[in-house]
């Protein structure tokens, strides 16, 4: 029954009517399957995710927000929403975006960008183990990576990648956090050539560019090099570790270089790639000065937490290492179907790929891969990359797994899990004996699956995540548009046992957990210190507050605090001012944020954190009597938390004043 | 009051838990979590009658003042008044958004007053004059974060305000 749904549900899916029949005929093995949900889930399933009132979960729990461009934060086993935190879209609710502070976060050598598709996470790591500092983000359409501060869990740094587009493979990053990688799904003529070019020209002109992106001791990116690599879709990667710790996975395809109906052009060969990428070797090049430097204008955008201030800067050169030239940096591993997960287990011995058209799971020895490097085991060139023959590369394959392999995690026990899409399944596997050791349906059509440290050397396994792409009778119907959803599922014995299902904000894909402790007793911050506050358009105390006009431009320094606003009346405001309110909060407390928001703004509202300043820009439109005031319940007086501008047309001899608690004398 | 009822379920919920996980070792998200998701009360004491409505509560018993006015440091906590303090409170005996200022050191305790700017929440749970306090002004005074020496500068300033000399 349900599976016939799940086959309904993606009937848009060409590739899924492909292989319709297919399932069609495993339909004997498949009505083994739960009837329904309910059956599928264990008596004691409500107790394993209560978390009672006020107390806290076992794992944070962050989960890329796919085409919202940002992250959402739950807690485990609870599933409960505890923040979302924009990244790559604006979002009015905190000012992100529309802020003068924060509008330069989002500036590209497009120029200003407000949103995009957020697709992957990965946590900061230190000898292999999630460490709870930073989480990266990668933004796959205007090719991004941004740095997540888990102090603040504010966005604090976003890096533009030249030379690419669709930045899928990312932001994967090694084990001590060495590199955090950008690669490019859409591959297109480098930025420095010459673009207008017909798009059947791509097999000439295009190129698939890699980004290793160096991530400093406070966190700081900066793009190292780029390799420049055959034009070919660069899909998912991840990085080597333990004894493969140097090394870097990335998944390709469409290895036929189709321009065009890739769905058909790009499905034709039986083998794609892993191509496997020795950075450290990168790294001896660039030093010895075989990076060449070429022009390429790309944005770094930085977040200073004294001034709460962004600000973005635009460079104009990469250094790049050429795949053809430097034939012992990348490596082409024959992988079946159209590899997309790249996935490598704890040890970093095992390199599983995941052919998303193919019946099996082919698992890689590094050990192997070395030999055959080292005995020049080649089964010719890939433009200019060895490729080394599948066998030589392959520790063995897991056979009928099930249908459409997309991404593997591990639970630190020897053990994988794969999610299958087409069969809608999770299956469990032993790595060392490649035999299937459970399954279970999930609702419907799974992408990532994702356990705490599941993708580091020390995975946490007792909880699994996996999120899923349809939904469609799971929950109560919202009209044509569906929530995705994750399902949890407890790990901890040798069956996965179903324990929630819960609707997650945009579409998403990876995910990254850590326990609760590594990240809240991290050094969270509470409050901005009023007194470290650096911000140019500061009020430190009421005293200070003011309006000053410089030509067209008033700035207004102003403060807030529970509950008022000061000044909170301003007159002398004309049209055709750029009015800059500059918001700062007062308090010392936490969680006690201040909005503001004044009738007729273009924009949003400000949030503005205890001891922050922000800054609204207000273009009076209209000549009248404008109330702004307070949008977050502060206080029992927080309906008092207000004030008005007064604006007068353009020429007018209304003076500019501004006052707190004065009820200015009645005029005529 | 209500902290006080926040123990007892506390109390309640912590043991329910032991008792389960007798029966289930696997019980793990409520027994694993940490007791700090109750509301933190640092100086609070679950028993309402120890309370010392001339001390206050807090980390302050005794202040030592001086005969004469610290001049310097009372200018340090003019400056701190300004920024953190001055949106609510008046230097008169007028009431703003809290009351004024006028006559707080003869009214409170060095101590009291101590306590309380440093530690606002738990007192005004306790303290009857914060209490009556709350019912007129409605706004809990907010924690301003003031360091050990930022309590005693503006406790300076307060004296100076007072005619101290």
């Amino acid at each position: 029954m349900n599976t016939i749904k799940a086959i309904d549900t993606m009937s848009k899916n060409k590739l899924v009517k492909v292989t319709f029949a297919i399932i069609l005929a495993s339909a004997f093995f498949t009505s083994c399957k739960p009837k329904d949900s309910s059956d599928a889930v264990s008596g004691d399933a409500a107790q394993k995710v209560y978390v009672a009132p006020g107390k806290y979960d076992e794992f944070y729990n962050f989960v890329s927000g796919g085409f919202s461009g940002q992250m959402s934060v739950y807690g485990l086993p609870s599933a409960r929403l505890l923040r979302v935190v924009p990244i790559f879209s604006v979002d009015p609710q905190s000012g992100y975006g529309y802020s003068e502070e924060t509008k330069p976060m989002l500036n590209t050598s497009n120029g200003f960008v407000p949103w995009d598709d957020q697709h992957h996470l990965d946590m900061s790591q230190t000898n292999g183990e999630v460490d709870g500092r930073w989480i990266f983000a990668n933004a796959n359409n205007t090719p991004r990576i941004a740095r997540v501060d888990l102090k603040t869990f504010k966005t604090v740094e976003i890096i533009e990648l030249p030379n690419s587009a669709g930045n899928h493979s990312s932001p994967f990053i090694t084990e001590n956090t060495e590199y955090v990688v950008a690669g490019t799904r859409f591959s297109v003529p480098p930025d420095n050539a010459n673009g207008d070019v017909p798009i059947n020209t791509y097999k000439k002109n295009f190129k698939g560019y890699l980004s290793f992106v160096k991530v400093g001791k406070e966190g700081q990116m900066d793009i190292a090099f780029q390799i420049e690599a055959p034009g070919v879709n660069f899909d998912l990667s991840h990085a080597g570790k333990g004894k493969s710790h140097g090394w870097f996975f990335f998944s390709c395809y469409n290895t036929e270089q189709a321009n065009t109906l890739l769905e058909v052009n790009a499905s034709q060969k039986d083998k794609d790639f892993i191509m496997a990428v020795n950075w450290k070797k990168a790294e001896e090049y660039i030093k010895a000065g075989k990076g060449k430097k070429i022009a390429a204008k790309y944005a770094h955008n930085t977040w200073d937490e004294k001034t709460h201030t962004a600000k973005s800067e635009i460079r104009t050169s990469v250094l790049v290492l050429d795949s053809k030239e430097l034939k012992d940096i990348c490596y082409m591993i024959p992988c079946p179907k159209s590899p997309h997960g790249c996935d490598v287990d704890p040890t970093g011995e095992y390199i599983v790929g995941s052919g998303k058209l193919a019946a099996l799971i082919p698992v890689f020895s590094f050990d192997k891969i070395q030999k055959a490097i080292a005995a020049k085991q080649f089964d010719g060139q890939y433009e200019g990359i060895p490729v080394i023959k599948y066998e030589a590369a392959l520790y063995g394959e897991v056979k009928k797994p099930g249908l459409g392999p997309l991404h593997t995690e591990f639970d630190g026990r020897g053990n994988a899990y794969t999610t299958f899409f087409v069969s809608s399944e999770v299956v469990k596997w032993d790595i060392k004996s490649l035999k299937i050791l459970d399954r279970v349906p999930v609702y419907y059509s799974p992408g990532h699956l994702s356990i705490p440290g599941g993708d580091s050397r020390k995975p946490f396994g007792k909880y699994m995540v996996v999120y899923n792409k349809i939904t469609k009778d799971r929950y109560l119907p919202t009209g044509p548009e569906l929530a995705q959803a994750a399902q949890l599922f407890d790990i901890s014995g040798d069956k996965m046992k179903l324990l929630l299902d819960y609707p997650t904000i945009g579409e998403p894909h990876y995910a990254q957990s850590a326990p609760a402790d590594l990240i809240r007793n991290n050094g969270q911050l509470k409050f901005y210190k009023i007194e470290e506050n650096n911000n140019p358009f500061v009020t430190k105390g009421e005293k200070e507050s003011k309006v000053v006009r410089q030509g067209n431009r008033v700035d207004v320094y102003m403060t807030s605090i529970r509950s008022h606003f000061a000044p909170d009346n301003i007159e002398g405001i004309k049209l055709g001012d750029a009015v800059y309110f500059h918001v700062t909060n007062l308090e010392q407390d936490w969680d006690v944020p201040h909005g503001f928001a004044i009738k007729g703004a273009d924009n949003a509202e400000l949030l503005v954190m205890p001891g922050e300043t922000a800054t609204l820009k207000w273009i009076p439109e209209k000549v009248g009597i404008f109330p702004f005031y307070c949008t977050d319940f502060c206080s029992a007086l927080h309906q008092e938390m207000s004030g008005y501008v007064r604006v007068s047309p353009a020429g007018s001899n209304v003076p500019l004043t501004f006052s707190l608690g004065t009820n200015l004398p009645a005029t005529k | 009051m209500y902290k006080l009822s926040f123990f007892v379920v506390a109390f309640v919920m912590l043991t329910s838990c032991g008792d389960k996980k007798t029966k289930s070792e696997e019980n793990a998200p409520t027994t694993t979590s940490s007791d700090e998701g109750m509301p933190a009360a640092p100086e609070a004491a679950p028993d309402v009658s120890t309370y010392d409505p001339n001390r206050g509560l807090g980390k302050f018993s005794t202040v030592d003042l001086g005969d004469k006015l610290d001049v310097a440091m009372a200018a340090e906590g003019d400056k701190i008044q300004s920024v953190k303090c001055s949106s609510c409170h008046k230097m008169t005996d007028e009431k703003l958004v809290g009351p004024g200022w006028k006559g707080v050191t003869s009214r409170h305790k060095p101590e009291w007053i101590m306590n309380f700017i440093t530690n606002p929440d738990p007192m005004i749970d306790k303290d009857p004059k914060l209490q009556a306090q709350l019912e007129i002004c409605l706004v809990r005074m907010p924690n301003q974060a003031l360091s050990d020496k930022d309590a005693r500068n503006l406790l300076e300033f307060m004296r100076k305000n007072d005619g101290v000399k």
